[in-house]
């Protein structure tokens, strides 16, 4: 795929995300659609796992600390063809294996999540096992600005620096919110890259929706021979929508008939620009 | 201790057969909160270097690497003291391990009042009740070293989760060689008519010795070692208020959530009444002192608990 078709994909991940937040009537919104080129990225180009090799002790390990937005999480999974995308249809329904946070129930998802500061604890103990079976895996993990404050991640910052996890990927998704306003306002984390650097890790700072850089940074996985990576994705909550973005009381606001009609108008003209930026750049 | 024989700590042997285990499957692990020495594993870490992961003073993070760990196919054991680790990393038990359903084995090492005159602060009298209220992880108590070597060479076999806690002091053994450990099937360790102590973990030798009182005053104690505290062996539970006329519980923790109220909620259930006491921690400040010292404060000796017998009897 093309950075241009790239995308156009991620619009389509953010309508479905919508789509499905709304038939729901239930789900986070804003967070979820600031990580959605983060996860694409992720799927569609680093992660060697797929349908197929799920089951692989070999795979790439992925992680999505930050629980609660699994609905960019489920929209990419059902896309790479792990589940039927009408499965979608049954989110936080009665007796569904969809629920409101990942659970091990769904294909292509590694670990219940949910409950924050928990990802990265378990992602080193992935981690350490592959490095013990000296396996070729990665293991990646989505981290949430706002569950910094959770005392785990930093004691997980220091296990996987102290055992040297240099095949430890994880990703900020920095989008500088949450649910009670700005992080900075509600407890603030910065400087973030000097903190983890602090704790041994190799840390660069980028552009979160660029499909670009993304790919670069994490391909460029690890940054130092025995270190773990971190990557700061500088993100907007509710990107893609403009009455969503910056905005975080759609945290977990599901939108009105008319908010989704204008969310999806401005996804469309959003992807008919790239789609037209990319027939005059041929 | 009466016509018991001494044995080792159960803490110890569970570091010795860890290391048995050890030896002949490279997937166990050890995951230790700078509580190697405590647990006994100094030697298994100059032995099995590369099986012994050191996360230091960090119970939660321990817990989730565990997790991960267990995920990858190793058969991760979490040793640490019994009060931070169920306290502390009770999230990540309740969702990295039970809820996720990676059979981590979690051991609480110095369990209930082993700490002794270390205070409160070390205690754990709240872990069997914490975890009775968390789905998918059995809760073994071992009395003496038979069962501990039995639970932890069984454990290391398990698919689900399951929490196993032991104090640190010599324990009498118990049980006669030919005896048979299966989780969740309670031992009888003697045979009796007139009252009943279900006991688990240390307080079982206690139940034995007021047994042997209680027979030299010419009443029949049976005498129920209930391991597995979770899943309860409800049968063992019904069988022994049947052939009893009053039924005592007996553990080291506190009389709230445990052993206990398990049984209680058993026989209720099943529509069964009997004169029936609950001996264990009471709830309040414990008493400074030893781990004896503070069974004795609370009626956990032979002494006490034939006391006990004799006081609940004349209700039957």
């Amino acid at each position: 795929m093309t950075d241009s078709e790239m995308m156009q994909k991620s619009i389509l991940y953010r309508k479905h995300v919508l789509t499905y937040i709304k038939h729901a009537n239930a789900g986070h919104t804003g967070g979820s659609l600031s990580c959605v080129d983060i996860l694409n990225v992720l799927y569609n180009r680093i992660l060697r796992v797929t349908p197929q090799t799920f089951t692989d002790p070999q795979r790439d390990y992925f992680i999505q600390s930050k629980g609660h937005s699994v609905e960019a999480l489920y929209v990419v999974l059902a896309d790479l063809g792990f589940f039927p995308e009408s499965d979608l249809m049954t989110l936080c329904r009665r007796g569904s294996h969809y629920v409101g946070h990942p659970t091990r129930k769904v294909r292509g998802i590694e670990h219940n999540t949910g409950a924050l500061g928990h990802g990265l604890s378990f992602s080193a103990g992935v981690a350490l096992a592959g490095k013990k079976d000296k396996a070729g895996y990665k293991v990646y993990t989505l981290l949430g600005d706002g569950e910094l404050t959770e005392g785990s991640n930093w004691e997980a910052l220091l296990t996987a620096s102290h055992s040297q996890l240099d095949n430890l990927v994880a990703i900020v998704d920095y989008n500088r919110l949450q649910i009670t306003g700005w992080t900075k306002d509600v407890c603030d984390t910065d400087p973030l890259e000097a903190k983890f650097a602090a704790f041994g890790w190799s840390v660069r700072r980028i552009d979160g929706h660029s499909i670009p850089a993304l790919t670069q940074t994490l391909r460029a996985a690890p940054f130092e021979k025995n270190k773990p990576s971190m990557v700061i994705a500088h993100t907007v909550k509710g990107k893609g929508v403009s009455f969503i973005e910056n905005n975080f009381k759609w945290h977990h606001h599901v939108p009105t008939e008319a908010e989704y009609v204008q969310a999806i108008g401005e996804l469309d003209q959003a992807l008919a620009d790239v789609v037209k930026k990319a027939k005059k750049s041929r | 201790m009466g016509n018991l024989k001494l044995g080792k700590s159960n803490l110890e042997v569970f570091s010795e057969t860890l290391m048995v285990l050890a030896e002949k499957d490279k997937d166990i692990i050890a995951v230790t909160s700078d509580s190697r020495g405590s647990g006994k594993l100094v030697p298994f870490g100059e032995r099995f270097p590369d099986q012994i992961v050191e996360i230091g003073i960090a119970e939660q993070n321990m817990v989730g690497v565990a997790a991960g760990l267990a995920s990858r196919g190793k058969k991760v054991f979490v040793v640490s003291p019994a009060s931070f680790l169920i306290s502390r990393a009770i999230e990540q038990i309740k969702n990295d391990v039970c809820y996720a359903d990676f059979p981590v084995k979690l051991v609480g090492i110095s369990a209930g009042v082993s700490y002794g005159a270390l205070g409160s602060t070390h205690h754990s009298l709240h872990d069997i009740a914490a975890l009775r209220a968390v789905h998918n992880i059995s809760i073994i108590v071992p009395a003496d070293n038979f069962e501990t070597r039995e639970s932890i060479r069984l454990s290391a076999g398990m698919e689900h989760p399951v929490y196993i806690r032991f104090g640190k002091k010599a324990i009498e053994h118990l049980h006669s060689p030919d005896a048979v450990f299966k989780a969740g099937k309670a031992i009888v360790v003697r045979e009796g008519g007139d009252v009943a102590f279900i006991a688990t973990g240390e307080t079982v030798v206690q139940a034995v010795l007021a047994a042997e009182r209680l027979e030299r005053a010419g009443i029949s104690t049976r005498v129920v070692s209930m391991h597995t505290v979770k899943p309860l062996d409800g049968d063992a539970v019904l069988e022994t208020a049947r052939k009893c006329r009053a039924l005592i519980t007996v553990e080291e923790h506190l009389v709230h959530g445990g052993l206990g109220e398990a049984c209680a909620g058993h026989l209720m259930q099943a529509g069964v009444s009997l004169p029936f006491k609950i001996v264990g921690m009471r709830d309040e400040y414990t008493v400074t002192g030893s781990q004896s010292d503070i069974f004795e404060a609370n009626g956990i000796t032979g002494t006490g608990l034939s006391e006990t017998a004799m006081q609940l009897l004349p209700r039957a």
